[in-house]
């Protein structure tokens, strides 16, 4: 067996193990633990297959992101997992349907899919040799889709538009610090000197 | 190549800058106080850049790599989207402002909302495709749920919201399954290899993403948000809705079946023809029982968007020119019948009961008269461009040998004539209620109401010279 047949087996043992005890598992933290050894895994398999660029992404974003904050959220919220978990065994059907629905999907796109006649030549064309796939993933999507770019940055920007105006409120009622306020704030308005006479008050 | 790129696509860029400018210069000065001034500007903008782009007259042509087309029918369906979003911006002015809900971020959504449906109209690939689509329904997300403080429009935002990601999911998985056979998004290959009777893949492929464009024009069987929306939102977003976007994502349905799926006609006619159908039936019948008239109307845009989509059934370019016709009377009257809906008020309060027009005839003789011209016009009775809308695509219906189609078509608009008939009896014979409306309007909308009303009769008289445009558009699309 060479190296590269141990490492693939290694690492979807480690995928499919990771992904079946982030179901089975009971504490839900190590559920998050396990879908982060599954993702680690994956992003092995990616680098298997000359995909460095995705089995980075995997990991910055799924791992470094996504699951510390499913940690978070795991951690810091009080769910009541038991009961979630209960009710998880009346979706089972559901969810074997699914499954069996992607297994199906996976059968068709390997046995049964045909493609158009002249299809591979309009497929994009694979990596150029000189170039690794970081840098030639940057050259399509600065160059060839440089317009859609574009508006995915603009989409972006309505997203972000969007949450503010949805959510944002000026509460007259906070008081804020204000701190030109009080840097510009002089003795003159601030303080009063007043002269106390011996033996009355103010 | 880069420059001649971005100069084609120069009325978006210079849009989406106003866009970001705008956006920053509110947020660093007076905020919610320019809303209004942003919103004249806008429209302004809009009109200018809809003067601009209906007298280019080059010849089509693509930029970035295909992604990006530019030719009759994408000007013509700018032209009209342009214009449509700004009378809207502009008749909108009062109602949020008196509501509150004037925000500078309302015309700057708008704005963005327009870019997505020129990209959308524009598109020669699945991927700039989507994009478009995206940028456009996230800005109306956004919008439909403007008025924060009311469940209903959180709602119509939210069910808006989710039903559309639903639908963006088809559609991506049907153009993934596209991808899949012909080895590309881009429309011109596709056309190549995309020929009829291909394989089970590539039909399910179109049918998913006639499925996801079905949604955004609101045709039967996904029709099932419009109401809600309709209903929720505020009065002048849906008046956006029902104009400016219904008319890209039907532009953007015929530019994918021509240009995309052109050789495999035989295969989304008839799908085409089944949802056509069912929503000219749905749309006339299920608007019979509502009592409200946002509602109704969004019953009356699932029926017209039948009709329209009756042109695209065709599958000629008579029925490209019939549809895009259709689309711009369709626009038109629905700005007077929204225009008339924002002065519907009572105790300063908006009413949208349709019983609150009982006899308005005997107080405001002129808004009922405008109004009955506009719903006689909708229900598309012979002296008005409603009329001529439906002979069109009934037409060209007829001349691609779906007579049956044709004669539904004219059974279902006999139902839905019954609703339009009702309101025009309700405000000139109705009973005697004791509120009427408030007799409230600004010359803004009083000038919209009776301007669309005139437009519905005077312009049958050669049709504000559109034919030739709505040809040449065609043309254009359909070689």
């Amino acid at each position: 067996m060479s190296v590269m047949a141990f490492a693939f087996y290694l690492f979807a043992l480690c995928t499919i193990a990771g992904g079946l005890f982030t179901v089975i598992s009971r504490n839900p933290v190590h559920s998050v633990l396990w879908l982060i050894l599954a993702f680690l895994s994956s992003a092995g398999l990616f680098v298997l297959l000359g995909a460095e660029f995705v089995a980075m992404l995997l990991i910055i974003v799924y791992v470094g992101a996504v699951a510390v904050l499913f940690l978070f959220v795991v951690m810091m919220l009080d769910i009541d997992f038991a009961a979630l978990k209960a009710e998880m065994a009346q979706y089972l059907p559901l969810a074997l349907l699914i499954g069996v629905i992607l297994l199906m999907q996976l059968a068709m796109a390997f046995g049964a899919w045909d493609f158009a006649e002249h299809a591979q030549d309009h497929l994009g064309a694979p990596t150029p040799s000189d170039a690794h796939n970081t840098e030639a993933l940057g050259l399509i999507l600065y160059d060839q889709y440089f317009l859609l770019f574009q508006l995915a940055g603009l989409i972006l920007l309505v997203a972000m538009v969007g949450a503010i105006v949805l959510t944002l409120r000026h509460r007259k009622d906070v008081k804020r610090q204000n701190v030109l306020a009080q840097m510009y704030r002089d003795p003159a308005t601030a303080m009063e000197l007043k002269d106390v006479k011996p033996g009355q008050g103010l | 190549m880069i420059i001649s790129d971005l100069n084609i696509i120069l009325p978006e860029i210079i849009l989406s800058v106003y866009a970001m400018l705008a956006l920053v210069g509110a947020v660093y000065t007076a905020k919610d106080e320019l809303a209004t001034t942003l919103c004249w500007l806008t429209s302004i903008l809009f009109a200018i850049v809809a003067f601009w782009i209906s007298s280019d007259s080059a010849s089509a042509q693509t930029a970035f790599n295909g992604m990006f087309i530019d030719d009759g029918f994408a000007r013509f369906a700018k032209v009209v989207i342009l214009l449509s979003a700004a009378a809207v911006l502009v008749m909108s002015v009062d109602y949020m402002r008196r509501r509150d809900l004037m925000k500078f971020e309302y015309p700057i959504l708008i704005v963005l909302a327009v870019v997505g449906m020129m990209m959308m109209v524009s598109s020669g690939n699945l991927m700039s495709l989507y994009m478009g689509l995206e940028l456009q329904s996230l800005s109306l997300y956004v919008v439909a749920s403007f008025r924060r403080d009311s469940v209903k429009s959180t709602e119509a935002g939210m069910k808006y919201f989710v039903l559309g990601a639903l639908s963006s999911g088809l559609l991506l998985y049907g153009a993934s399954l596209v991808y899949g056979y012909t080895g590309s998004t881009d429309f011109a290959t596709i056309i190549q290899v995309a020929g009829h009777g291909g394989s089970i893949g590539l039909m399910i492929g179109l049918v998913l993403v006639i499925a996801g464009l079905a949604f955004k024009v609101s045709a039967v069987p996904f029709h099932m948000w419009t109401p809600d929306v309709y209903e929720g939102s505020p009065t002048p977003v849906t008046a956006f809705f029902a104009t400016a976007p219904k008319v890209a994502a039907m532009a953007l349905f015929a530019r994918v079946m021509h240009d995309a799926f052109g050789n495999a006609k035989a295969d989304w006619q008839q799908v085409i023809v089944l949802i056509s159908l069912l929503s000219m039936f749905l749309g006339a019948v299920a608007a019979i029982g509502q009592t409200n008239i946002k509602r109704l109307m969004a019953y009356s845009s699932i029926a017209h968007m039948g009709y329209a989509l009756m042109g695209l059934a065709a599958g000629t370019a008579y029925g490209v020119e019939a549809m895009l016709m259709y689309m711009t009377f369709y626009v038109i009257m629905n700005t007077g019948t929204f225009a008339f809906i924002m002065t519907m008020e009572k105790d300063s309060q908006p009413v949208t009961d349709i019983q609150s027009l009982n006899l308005l005839a005997k107080t405001k003789p002129g808004k009922a008269l405008a109004v009955m011209l506009l719903m006689v016009s909708l229900a598309g009775i012979p002296g008005t461009i409603g009329f001529f809308g439906k002979l069109y695509v009934l037409q060209a219906a007829y001349g691609a040998g779906l007579l049956w189609l044709a004669i539904a078509g004219v059974i279902a608009s006999v139902i839905g004539a019954y609703y339009y008939l009702r309101i025009i009896y309700l405000m000139w014979f109705g009973s005697e209620q004791d509120e009427a409306l408030d007799d409230y309007s600004t010359p803004m909308l009083t000038a919209f109401v009776s301007v669309s009303a005139i437009a519905t009769v005077v312009g049958i008289v050669n049709f504000f010279g559109l034919k030739g445009a709505a040809i040449a558009a065609a043309a254009a699309l359909v070689q």
